[in-house]
């Protein structure tokens, strides 16, 4: 395939992707849309760490940290801190402070992206690991900004749409549930977007050149010290937008909703996406989202034994599957579900030329 | 009134030192196995949390003694680590950072649900073997819990210490890790070593388990704050030195409840319990600002 064609292919498959995304809730009842709006808010997350860890190379244990900030930074400027003493008024509609929020998460992605540049591999994800786990302790000390252990609630704000009735969106009137599905999905597509257009230029090829090879890179004249603080900083920013969104669908924020375990399973869907393209980040979004069910036999329950299913329902059961199954994958597959597409596209590319020869 | 804080101040520093001898302990375990295998096993404080546990049942459930239980639980916390070493790690090992720290993850993820299905989310009380009472050294109180972890941890010190300075096989230990290639050479069944710094590592979280038990209760996350603080202590100390990892133990417990005790006057009045968590993340991340080598490592050299 000439370059134009494979692009012209590449567009193909996105449009593709975007009919299928607008006419999915049509499909699935009420409830699973909110399920899939998951999904939607979990690519946002993947794609900002796959610039940082796909990209360049570093690797995150602390993303929900900075989905955290975003979460935190969309609630205080709906809600306000007042109430707890902080002083943040409040009352700004909840798509405004999508933005703020990924900004606010950019900032600290800068800020942390600096002590991480004499980090590498193993300590890296030590330090983020560190981050991921100091985090809630943190958010309950500083109770006038964050409402402590309690949190922010927002369910009834008038700021929140859909919280109560239908929205309706050009004429369609949806319910709350397809609206959070319609509305992380989009902010989905247009973050794929938006990375395709940065990853594809000066700065994508700089990204790739640090994880390749440090020391190549800054002899060709890459500056290490900027292109790995900039991968951290759009990589939380991506997690910010994705960590306010969260919170509109949990509809309140405290501690316990950006817990470490989310800081895992975003480490887990980008390695199970394998590191690739669009595809493979959603077939990860897919995973961690729908696993912790999966596990706990919701779906799969009529094909797996009683006794199993049963065992599996106790508390912990779920997560010892989880563990199991991500350490199989890492035998099984080192190059995630992505890499099996990859070799498989090749090796029909492959046949492909030697029978055009 | 300066009496009694002196005292005070003494008392919270045996305290520290006390925790800091846990911390240690958790933190040559990872020290152990990073110098060995280079990997940073994120797994460890559920390795121990399920040590502890185990020894739990055997005293609580099946009515053994406290000494035999806890030897039992070492015993099984060894042969775990080779096995786990020589079933899930040694084939990722060699591999991306990125696979081993996820196989890692996976069994930090198994152990803890493990943990939860089979014992429950309801905390558990782990008797302390050195009783509850407490000893008065002019006018300084000091458990005996307190007393018994510094012991316990300067009789590991001195017996690791003993293994890999004395013995043939603590000497074939180091040379795996540190040139398995040569080892090889010369004989030293390298794979075997390296699996049994993994048991050892195992064990001695086994004992900051048991250590850490009585003085907060059994649960299924009882060590992730620990490991976090042996991680702190690790990177402190430098992560491939063991003597770097007691010395950083210790100064994580004492920077700790120096904290805690300096938070009664105003100047430190912002610090409470929950920031005990980001100041141990704040040690990590300054030293790999500052030294990134640690107290007692030696910086990395990279050839192109």
């Amino acid at each position: 395939m000439t370059p134009r064609t494979k692009q012209i292919v590449g567009f193909v498959a996105f449009a593709a992707f975007v009919v299928v995304v607008a006419v999915f809730p049509a499909f699935v009842s009420d409830f699973r849309a909110r399920e899939w709006a998951y999904v939607g808010i979990y690519v946002i997350a993947l794609l900002g760490l796959n610039v940082l860890t796909g990209y360049t190379g570093q690797i995150s244990l602390g993303h929900g940290a900075f989905m955290a900030i975003g979460g935190y930074t969309t609630a205080i400027l709906m809600a306000g801190n007042e109430q707890f003493g902080g002083p943040i008024g409040g009352g700004m509609k909840d798509l405004w402070t999508l933005p703020i929020a990924g900004l606010v998460a950019f900032l600290a992605g800068l800020a942390f992206g600096l002590p991480a540049l004499r980090l590498s591999g193993l300590y890296l994800a030590l330090a983020t690991f560190a981050v991921a786990v100091a985090l809630p302790s943190t958010a309950r000390r500083f109770e006038e900004w964050t409402g402590g252990g309690n949190g922010i609630h927002l369910s009834n704000l008038p700021e929140l749409t859909g919280s109560i009735e239908n929205v309706d969106v050009l004429g369609w009137s949806l319910t709350p549930n397809r609206w959070l599905y319609y509305l992380s999905w989009s902010i989905a597509l247009v973050a794929y977007v938006v990375a395709w257009l940065i990853l594809r230029g000066r700065t994508g090829r700089a990204f790739r050149a640090v994880r390749d090879s440090e020391t190549a890179a800054v002899s060709s004249g890459v500056s290490l010290a900027r292109y790995k603080t900039l991968a951290f900083g759009i990589s939380a920013a991506y997690a910010g937008v994705a960590g306010g969104l969260f919170v509109l669908a949990t509809t309140s924020v405290s501690p316990d909703v950006f817990p470490v375990t989310l800081s895992i399973f975003l480490l887990v869907g980008i390695v199970i996406g394998g590191l690739g393209g669009l595809s493979g980040l959603v077939f990860g979004a897919i995973v961690i989202a729908f696993l912790p069910l999966w596990a706990q036999g919701e779906d799969l329950g009529s094909l797996l034994p009683d006794r199993i299913v049963e065992e599996s329902r106790k508390p912990g059961g779920s997560a010892i599957i989880f563990g199991v199954v991500l350490i199989l994958l890492m035998f099984v597959l080192p190059n995630g579900v992505a890499g099996i597409f990859r070799r498989v596209g090749q090796a029909i590319g492959r046949r492909r030329f030697s029978r055009s020869e | 009134v300066v009496v009694a804080s002196v005292t005070d101040f003494v008392q919270q520093a045996v305290s520290g030192i006390a925790s800091g001898g846990i911390y240690a302990a958790l933190a040559l375990a990872l020290v152990i196995i990073h110098r060995s295998t280079g990997v940073i096993n994120f797994a460890q404080g559920e390795m121990a949390t399920l040590s502890a546990y185990i020894a739990w049942t055997l005293t609580f459930n099946h009515g053994w003694e406290y000494w035999p239980a806890a030897a039992t639980a070492l015993a099984l916390s060894f042969v775990g680590g080779i096995a786990l070493h020589r079933t899930i790690i040694r084939p990722v090992e060699r591999g991306s950072v990125l696979r081993v720290v996820v196989v890692t993850i996976g069994l930090l993820v198994a152990i803890n649900g493990f943990v939860l299905w089979q014992w429950g989310g309801e905390p558990k009380f782990l008797e302390s073997p050195f009783g509850n009472g407490t000893i008065e050294v002019g006018g300084i109180i000091v458990t005996d819990q307190e007393v018994g972890t510094i012991c316990t941890t300067i009789g590991i010190v001195l017996l690791l210490w003993l293994l890999f300075r004395f013995t043939k096989l603590g000497l074939a230990m180091r040379a795996a890790a540190v040139n398995p290639d040569e080892a090889r050479l010369v004989g030293v069944r390298v794979t075997w070593m390296l699996a049994l710094g993994w048991g050892l590592a195992a064990a001695l979280g086994a004992v900051a388990g048991l250590l850490t038990a009585p003085t907060v209760l059994l649960e299924p996350t009882m060590m992730q704050p620990v490991l976090i603080y042996a991680f702190a202590a690790a990177v402190l100390g430098g992560i491939d030195s063991p003597v770097g990892a007691v010395v950083g133990g210790l100064l994580v417990g004492l920077i700790l409840s120096m904290l805690s005790y300096l938070s009664q006057y105003s100047a430190f009045s912002w610090f409470n319990e929950e920031l005990k968590l980001p100041a141990a993340l704040l040690v990590i991340l300054v030293v790999l600002l500052v030294r990134p080598s640690g107290l007692f490592g030696k910086p990395e050299v990279k050839r192109v």
